[in-house]
């Protein structure tokens, strides 16, 4: 039992992370139908923000964790207004080629600014080490992620099934030629979702430094997990996201504590089989 | 700061070239590392110790001897390149030595090539135990990598019970874990109760290391390639509280690296390393070095093991010109090589085994401790003294 206990407390944790880093993807995947495979480098520009401003100039850690969402937002803002904006409705491969243009940009730039090692900040000291609840010890930045991961996922929920904005993101979604015809702006849209879900890779970045390691080759390393999360959630889809990263959460956690011998194959088996079966994912359109 | 010092330096290396040519005997070194992909911080490393050495040492040469370096960037692991590259500088620039080499795997699809053109080919790192038998015209400068677990398992398995294997899942991981395990077991009554192979892009030990909180062995033995990987290991370790429960956490040096120790921080304190190298030993010819390196390099430059590695290696170079008055001749630079031996070299006395031509050095048992105000490798005690890799010792045979 306690096993069992220890396994979903990591693997939620982890797929926490994934979720907040992800679901921008997602999104932007399903409303605008790029292949955004950069989409790990705001995650990392995120990560690169709070180090540095919490690192070199002493900014407290809540402050530095909204820093690196700004930080993301911004880039995200200008980058889909100046590229990405010219590629929709482009070829996947100009897609492709795009962002992973973008990718060795980003490795090269963050390697020539901070150096090929990797980066890491010390947590404040109320995130650091344990906390004793239950009987149990608790790795008290673990908490500190599902806590704030679970309410990001509430915001987000009100945002996108409650709010004008939300149902209007919902319907370009669906139908990009209806959501048009009748006076949506869908391009409008696409900017502000695009900075949106940037941002929140950053802050899933910021959140998940000590989880997924800020350094150059980041966007590279992590992109596979990435794109697992969004096929097996289903492209566009707030909950398939969520159910997908905590699966693959704690499937990961699961195979590294009891056969760890089978490496990350089981968990890349799984995914293969589950996408084989329903190519669109747990909640995707199936088509 | 950094990056003009880069410029400055690589100006450095072109001002040494170009003067090569002018002089009458000029001797070329082809040096074959990674400055870009994985293993960079390394191999930079290996570069900046070399010319280091090379400005430091001019006067040495024999008049009218010059000495070029040809550097060449392998990208990282990346065999089939490493060969092409070291092919070009055989036949084109016909190099009197070949050196370098960050990666096992690099260096031992060149091994044919230096067989047959008789290059002598100085190791500056490439450390799987393997990889000194598969030429003839091998030396090795660095280390082996059954070395440092074999003699840090001797060690523990002398002072605790019961011991728990985590290694990287790949070559220089298995070397670790068996003869850590060799090591450990030659003491009466030592037992290993788990072991773990870690993928080697793991970024998150924390469920691995749940394993072991649960089993509470007396020693944790880590094993996991140099710099960040063993940053995040740490951390874990100390988030679980591992520590707290009395469970000791020892490792090579790989998880204590010279200059990952800023981004450690206080978690490392206390952590016991074996290793053939740590910058804050008390040794003239460290000091030496590290005032050296930070004259030409910068304060805030920490030189890695690749560094002294790379130093010891030209040391060899010159050694072999200098002996030969300039005219180098590649037998009988690898009679003297396979010879070499000096007791200045930043990691103390080390010299090659005639036989095997691989490396006989010190190992090292080192704690993390505050010194300064700076965090250090302060070596405690020598748990293998002029020790030679114990599976080259057996397979020498």
């Amino acid at each position: 039992m306690l096993e069992v206990i220890n396994v979903v407390f990591h693997g939620a944790a982890f797929g926490m992370v994934l979720y907040v880093i992800t679901v921008g993807l997602s999104i932007t995947m399903g409303l605008m139908r790029f292949a955004n495979l950069a989409h790990g480098m705001f995650a990392m520009v995120g990560g690169y923000a709070l180090i540095v401003s919490m690192g070199r100039y002493g900014v407290p850690y809540p402050a530095a964790l909204g820093l690196a969402f700004v930080a993301s937002c911004l880039m995200g803002y200008v980058l889909e207004r100046l590229l990405y904006s010219r590629f929709y409705g482009d070829s996947e491969l100009a897609q492709v080629l795009i962002s992973i243009g973008l990718i060795f940009v980003a490795i090269a730039l963050v390697r020539m600014v901070f150096g090929p090692q990797s980066q890491r900040v010390d947590l404040p000291s109320y995130l650091q080490g344990q906390w004793h609840i239950f009987g149990l010890d608790w790795i008290a930045y673990r908490v500190f992620i599902i806590v704030v991961g679970a309410l990001l996922i509430l915001a987000l929920w009100f945002g996108i099934e409650r709010t004008r904005w939300g149902a209007k993101v919902r319907a370009a979604v669906d139908n990009r030629a209806m959501a048009q015809s009748i006076g949506i702006d869908t391009s409008r849209i696409f900017s502000l979702t695009f900075m949106l879900g940037s941002g929140l890779a950053g802050l899933g970045g910021a959140l998940g430094v000590e989880l997924l390691a800020v350094q150059p080759g980041y966007p590279f390393e992590f992109l596979v997990i990435f794109l697992m999360v969004v096929a097996l959630g289903g492209i566009g889809s707030l909950r398939g996201t969520f159910f997908a990263a905590l699966l693959i959460g704690l499937a990961d956690t699961a195979c590294k504590y009891w056969i760890p011998e089978l490496g990350s194959f089981l968990l890349y088996g799984l995914v293969i089989v589950f996408l084989g079966l329903r190519p669109g994912g747990l909640f995707g359109a199936q088509t | 700061m950094r990056f003009f010092k880069r410029i400055l330096s690589i100006a450095a290396v072109v001002s040494v070239a170009v003067a090569g040519t002018a002089a009458a005997e000029t001797i070329k070194i082809g040096l074959i590392t990674s400055s870009s992909g994985q293993g960079t911080f390394l191999g930079e490393q290996m570069i900046q110790a070399a010319q280091l050495y090379m400005n430091q040492n001019k006067d040495r040469l024999p008049a009218g001897t010059d000495v070029k370096l040809i550097v060449r960037d392998d990208g990282g692991p990346n065999p089939d390149k490493a060969r092409q590259l070291a092919q070009e500088l055989i036949v084109r620039e016909k190099v009197d030595f070949l050196t370098g080499f960050i990666w096992s795997p690099n260096a031992a699809a060149v091994a044919p090539l230096s067989t047959e053109a008789k290059v002598p080919t100085l190791l500056m790192n490439a450390g799987a135990s393997i990889n000194i038998t598969l030429s003839p015209y091998f030396v090795r400068f660095s280390m082996g990598t059954s070395t440092a677990p074999f003699y840090l398992g001797k060690w523990a398995g002398a002072r605790f019970k019961t011991s728990y294997i985590a290694v990287t899942d790949y070559g220089p991981g298995f070397d670790s874990e068996k003869y850590f395990e060799l090591g450990f077991k030659e003491n009466a009554g030592a037992e290993v109760v788990g072991r773990v192979r870690m993928p080697i892009n793991t970024a998150d030990f924390v469920p691995y290391l749940q394993k072991v909180k649960e089993l509470k062995p007396d020693v944790l033995f880590v094993f996991v390639p140099t710099g960040r990987i063993g940053v995040n290991f740490v951390k874990a370790f100390n988030d679980l509280g591992l520590a707290k429960q009395g469970i000791k956490l020892v490792g090579t040096g790989d998880i204590t690296a010279d200059e990952e120790l800023p981004s450690l921080g206080d978690a490392a304190l206390g952590l016991l390393t074996v290793h053939h190298y740590s910058g804050a030993a008390e040794r003239q010819a460290t000091k030496d070095f590290n005032a050296a390196w930070a004259a030409a390099y910068g304060k805030d430059s920490i030189p890695s093991f690749a560094a002294p590695q790379a130093w010891d290696t030209m040391d060899a170079i010159y050694e072999a010109i200098i002996a030969q008055e300039g005219k180098v001749e590649s037998d009988e630079s690898m009679e003297i090589l396979r010879n070499y031996k000096s007791d200045k070299s930043p990691r103390g006395t080390i010299s090659i085994d005639p036989k095997t031509r691989d490396i006989r050095q010190n190992e090292y048992l080192r704690e993390v401790r505050k010194v300064e105000g700076r965090l250090a490798n302060v070596e405690i005690e020598i748990v293998g003294q002029q020790v030679l890799d114990p599976w080259v010792e057996q397979n020498s045979k």
